[in-house]
């Protein structure tokens, strides 16, 4: 027991100790049009000590942020029921609210919380659904975002992607010609940022293992372009390809086992996949011209990337195990960084038409394609794990930011940082979820 | 005129320690990384011209020289190398090959349009351009190394062409002379 207590104390020494960061706020800038009108009521607190989060407050931002729903203003509620038998519907019908959330928030132990709530069809006049999840201090945010998650899947038939994070690069000038570059890690709504490296190198292309537990990315600080792979918990890492050459895009195998990378040690860049276990490499292509930004199919069965090899950046697919590529892009001189929908329907890109990089999403299967975008530097489109909405960097007069659109284009979001820039952005896998009870 | 000559005196020996990468420079990268554009002046600033009006000294360091010229200039997505960067390339061929101790890092860079990593991989492609040419006009493999930084550090802040043309570049950069 006390070699087990002395264990856990020294762990919590060494643990990295996260850095206070700037947040990123995130407006809405485009499109609720067809929002599902809803009343999230201010959940109730019972028991000892105020819960540090405010959870109903969480939840309506997410509802509200996600463009699916209008959730009704605090100051229009006409009451503050916090379970079902309190509520009286036709205030609800009254106020065209189509769906209703009560619930409560009890303290059971020094730093415990249950919390419960209630997902109420007000037309109805019955309930939808309705759980009670334990959970400490430090993870009610975590239970928030679950609670939208489980809100948004019965409403939409689509899993939320709340409870999930993403991954970017921030940068800030420290003098003229000279930078500071941080690799962070945020809650998806801006909230708790860490940062996991700094550097006064570029660093760039961080990608989440399938686990969530690990970034992949490429680094400068040697000088030139390495990839290394850290644990976002501990912090250790480890220098994964330093080849003479280029050395970046890394993209992991669905199953974790396997990163491909673009590697031009042989001359020019190709596209390799490197055994995570073995460190044994393979090489997929085999061609003159640039072969990059690898990225696998959600079955592990293709992988796509960009080459010019027919003049112009395009977007090609090959079998995982390398063999013949087809090209995929036929629209507009510039398509590059492809990323598939999790369902591996769609491919998102960067596509570039008249001088405009735009975000766009391929249908595979019409092969229509459909601009998301309509700024002129958009870059780095990354997929939520839901599939519903996809990340990206662009420009706000002169300050690099993030933006995120949902796959039709009617929903929008622009997440910005007080100051510096902010890119390059990698949504999370799904996060670890909290025990629900009926 | 004389005591900028006396600074310019002082910064240049730390340009050229900073600039070798015989010793590798540990990361955390010191304030080494914008040698390039301003590199004009780490060739130009001339050690003789404090002594009297004849230049003394190498011929890197004369800024009449054509190897004062260390940029050479891309179209946009090209790496082909521009009929009017050939005599600056070709003075740094004639240079790598009469001075067999001297080398250089080619740096490639591109304009901030379009995806990183295809930008990274244009940057090196450029920089081998300028090296297949150096090779061909007598430098020796040894004498030269190729880095791409893409678009990750741009010569001129903006989002323009003004910005984006000199951005398109390869920074011949000597780490010996």
């Amino acid at each position: 027991m006390k070699r087990l207590l002395h264990a856990l104390l020294t762990a919590i020494l060494l643990a990295p100790l996260p850095r206070a960061q700037a947040t990123l706020t995130i407006e809405i800038t485009g499109g609720a049009e067809g929002a599902l009108p809803i009343a999230v009521v201010p959940f109730g607190v019972e028991g000892q000590g105020l819960p540090p989060e405010d959870v109903s407050a969480i939840v309506t931002n997410n509802l509200k942020r996600s463009g699916r729903f209008a959730p009704l203003q605090e100051k229009d509620l006409l009451a503050r029921p916090h379970q079902l038998s309190e509520v009286n519907f036709r205030d609800w019908r009254a106020l065209g609210s189509d769906y209703l959330v009560v619930g409560k928030v009890r303290a059971t132990a020094a730093g415990q919380y249950s919390v419960q709530f209630e997902l109420l069809d007000v037309f109805r006049g019955t309930r939808i659904t309705g759980y009670s999840i334990q959970s400490g201090a430090q993870e009610l945010r975590r239970a928030a975002h679950q609670i939208s998650d489980i809100i948004y899947e019965k409403l939409t038939g689509q899993p939320g992607a709340f409870n999930t994070r993403i991954a970017y690069v921030t940068v800030s000038a420290l003098a003229p010609n000279q930078q500071s570059y941080a690799l962070q890690v945020a809650d998806a709504d801006g909230h708790n940022p860490q940062t996991v490296l700094t550097s006064r190198q570029p660093l760039l292309s961080p990608a989440w293992s399938p686990d969530g537990t690990r970034l992949a990315y490429l680094s400068f600080e040697n000088k030139r372009a390495q990839v290394y792979i850290q644990e976002i918990a501990s912090g250790r890492r480890e220098l994964l390809a330093s080849f003479p050459g280029l050395n970046g895009a890394p993209a992991w195998s669905p199953d974790g086992t396997r990163l491909a990378l673009t590697l031009s040690k042989d001359g020019n860049p190709e596209i390799y996949v490197m055994n995570l276990a073995s460190r044994v490499l393979e090489r997929l292509t085999s061609n003159p011209a640039i072969d990059t930004e690898p990225a696998w199919s959600p079955d592990g069965a293709r992988i796509v990337f960009t080459s010019d090899r027919g003049g112009k950046p395009q977007l090609y697919m090959m079998p995982a195990a390398g063999g013949n590529a087809q090209r995929v892009t036929f629209e507009g001189d510039y398509n590059a960084r492809g990323r598939f929908s999790p369902d591996g329907k769609l491919l998102a890109m960067v596509h570039g038409a008249r001088g405009q990089y735009r975000i766009a999403v391929l249908d595979l299967e019409t092969r229509a394609l459909r601009v998301l975008t309509d700024r002129t530097l958009d870059e780095s489109p990354s997929f939520a794990p839901n599939g519903a909405m996809i990340i990206y960097a662009t420009h706000n007069g002169r300050k690099g930011v993030l933006a995120a659109v949902s796959v039709d284009g009617r929903v929008q979001q622009r997440l910005l940082l007080a100051e510096g820039d902010v890119r390059e952005a990698a949504w999370s896998p799904f996060g670890r979820r909290l025990i629900l009870q009926q | 005129m004389k005591r900028i000559n006396q600074l310019l005196l002082i910064v240049l020996p730390a340009a050229l320690l900073f600039g070798c990468p015989a010793k590798p420079v540990k990361q955390e990268g010191v304030a080494v990384e914008e040698r390039g554009a301003e590199s004009g002046l780490e060739g130009g600033v001339a050690r003789g011209v404090g002594e009297g009006d004849a230049f003394v000294g190498s011929e890197l360091d004369d800024p009449r020289s054509p190897l004062a010229q260390r940029l050479v200039y891309f179209e946009f997505d090209s790496s082909e190398v521009r009929s009017e960067f050939r005599s600056t390339v070709s003075a740094h061929a004639r240079y790598l090959s009469q001075n067999t101790g001297a080398a250089v890092t080619l740096e490639g860079h591109a304009d901030e349009r379009g995806s990183r990593e295809y930008n990274l991989a244009l940057g090196e492609r450029r920089a081998n351009a300028v090296r297949s040419l150096l090779l061909a006009e007598g430098a020796a493999g040894a004498q030269i190394q190729t880095v791409s930084y893409g678009e990750e550090k741009p010569a001129a802040a903006g989002h323009d062409e003004s910005a984006w043309s000199q951005n398109r570049r390869v920074e011949i950069v000597y780490t010996r002379r």
